[in-house]
């Protein structure tokens, strides 16, 4: 199924905020879309996006390349994406981080074996005074955990394993 | 003294359309388009003495009277891409009190005669721009926003608008590239933004802080706003305040509070009371403050926060205590620009690219003391020589402390000496 067969009032609804002469500024929120439908942004949603907003595959593989939240592959179902900026490091992230993946038994970047977490190492998320933080990028958007423990986030990927995202908070 | 941006801590149901009007919301904006007119809405805020508080402290007034009247149509943009290391004053607005943002976005561009304002926001603020747009639905039913405003022919609509991860976006000129479709590289400037913005029309670009006193500055007047603050920094400022403190947050207070204060009185004073050594006031963009008695009782305003050598930025306060070695500080410090750098100029793209190597080397024990001098030289030879502020950001930190904590850095190098 293309992107506009997926999604036909939400791209309507999108491009209705730009003047009809700037249409592309909507490949931002396409390719949000694109990453919705997949998991990830695949060459034919790149394809799909060019078309609607007539501007050529390259331009809108380049924003892909450009922008950290896009995704050209998939790791795993979630992307914990865990602030090690200054700020959060001077509370102690650097070591959250540490021992969070040692519990997992995986090394930043990687993912759990059941491909449900991929942990990542990120900049700042605008959390400072709440770390150790993390920001959760999952299919259905992105999700602020704060003032974080070891166990609690180990909670929390027990209750996505078992499809139940509210628990951990 | 209760708050005049973080209202909601007064007002908890602030976030409500019903409890913000009943608290005097969109009184401002109902002057400014029924009563004012254009023209005096923007003398006001330029007699107010308001300056942004994204970081560069220009007079707010003043940026909207820059509007280039003969060219149209004009735009708004709100800039929510709060991503400097150590500021998260703009999130508490919105989560919490986003009408009187949205109030503010309203009235700016009643002032410039925009129809269309966007607010960029950063791609992981999801939740918040969707949160925003139920509450501009809201806003449209109650006939604050849309056609004919008030019964005038003045309409408006706000658009939210999400980044997707780059700090580089934070930047005007980055900020107009990206929501144009583009990637996030700045434009070559001048021409700025109010003679050549969005789509090369004029364009107002303002950070949330600024934009959420502006209700307030219509209500009561230029003269009641600076009343508060000092002369050169008018009003107040949302403090955030992070690193080595008991009590990290936002503190609203006004222009001209302390370092000491804000740290050892809203902020509880340093974890397991050790010695404070350094203080950065804006950021990872800082240059690094020596956090001696002086510093401590000096003002935080633009022009006092200068006297030490530094900026007060966005007024990021992240507070480094004598457990930290500076070396450590500028290795994270300088990650962050490596990684953020958009690699459109080379002095930022490669300087940092270098400077990491180095400040990773001197991380590890693994530098001498010629690395440190050599890191340093690499630093000063970007200033002054990229095309944004991000190159020249980059190098404030590590040129500061390399001077200002040198003991940190003959420690961090003393294993090899001079090399041979």
């Amino acid at each position: 199924m293309s992107l506009l067969e997926a999604y036909p009032e939400e791209i309507k609804k999108i491009l209705a905020k730009y003047p009809t002469e700037h249409k592309r500024s909507a490949v931002m929120p396409l390719l949000y879309l694109a990453q919705r439908k997949d998991g990830c942004i695949t060459k034919e949603t790149m394809g799909d996006i060019a078309e609607v907003l007539e501007i050529s595959e390259t331009e809108v593989a380049s924003l892909v390349g450009f922008y950290t939240l896009y995704h050209d592959k998939q790791e795993g179902k979630y992307r914990m994406q865990v602030c090690t900026d200054m700020p959060c490091a001077l509370r102690g992230a650097d070591q959250f981080l540490e021992a969070l993946c040692d519990n997992l038994g995986i090394q930043v970047g990687e993912t759990t074996e059941d491909g449900l977490v991929t942990i990542e190492a990120v900049m700042c998320l605008a959390g400072c005074d709440k770390a150790p933080m993390f920001q959760l990028q999952g299919p259905e958007g992105i999700d602020y955990h704060e003032n974080m423990t070891v166990d609690k986030t180990l909670e929390l990927i027990e209750a996505l394993r078992k499809g139940d995202k509210e628990v951990g908070k | 003294m209760s708050h005049i941006l973080l209202r909601h801590r007064e007002i908890p149901d602030i976030d409500q359309i019903q409890v913000y009007e009943k608290n005097g919301g969109f009184d401002g904006l109902k002057q400014a388009v029924t009563k004012m007119g254009p023209d005096k809405v923007t003398e006001v805020v330029k007699n107010s003495g308001l300056r942004g508080r994204g970081g560069a402290g220009f007079p707010t007034g003043v940026k909207w009277s820059f509007m280039d009247k003969n060219n149209w149509p004009h735009y708004v943009t709100a800039n929510a891409d709060e991503s400097e290391p150590g500021t998260f004053k703009d999130r508490e607005i919105m989560e919490s009190n986003p009408f009187q943002f949205l109030e503010g976005v309203a009235i700016a561009s009643f002032a410039v005669g925009a129809q269309d304002a966007y607010i960029y926001l950063r791609g992981e603020f999801w939740q918040i721009a969707e949160w925003l747009d139920q509450k501009i639905e809201e806003m449209h039913k109650a006939g604050f926003l849309g056609d004919k405003l008030f019964g005038t022919d003045y309409s408006l609509r706000i658009h939210t608008h999400l980044g997707a991860g780059a700090y580089i976006c934070g930047e005007e000129t980055a900020l107009l590239e990206s929501l144009e479709g583009k990637r996030g590289q700045p434009r070559v400037r001048p021409p700025f933004p109010p003679s050549f913005g969005l789509y090369g029309k004029p364009t107002v670009v303002n950070n949330v802080e600024t934009l959420s006193n502006v209700p307030l500055i219509i209500t009561h007047g230029a003269d009641w706003y600076k009343s508060m603050g000092t002369d050169d920094s008018a009003g107040v400022k949302i403090f955030s305040l992070s690193g080595r403190v008991n009590k990290p947050g936002n503190y609203e207070l006004p222009f001209g509070t302390t370092f000491r204060e804000l740290i050892y009185n809203h902020g509880g004073g340093i974890i397991d009371d050790r010695p404070i050594k350094a203080i950065m006031a804006a950021g990872a963009s800082s240059s690094l403050i020596v956090a001696d008695d002086k510093a401590l009782d000096t003002p935080m305003d633009y022009a006092s926060v200068r006297t030490l050598g530094a900026d007060l930025g966005s007024a990021s306060v992240i507070v480094i205590d004598d457990t930290v070695s500076l070396e450590w500080v500028i290795n994270k410090t300088v990650h962050f620009f490596r990684h953020e750098s958009c690699g459109k100029c080379t002095p930022c793209r490669e300087g940092t690219y270098w400077m990491q190597h180095l400040t990773e080397r001197i991380h590890q024990g693994e530098a001498s003391w010629e690395d440190v001098q050599l890191l340093k030289d690499v630093a000063t030879q970007m200033q002054g020589k990229c095309l944004c502020a991000l190159g020249e950001f980059s190098t404030m930190a590590v040129v500061t402390s390399i001077e200002r904590f040198e003991a940190d850095f003959k420690a961090a190098t003393a294993k090899h000496g001079a090399r041979a």
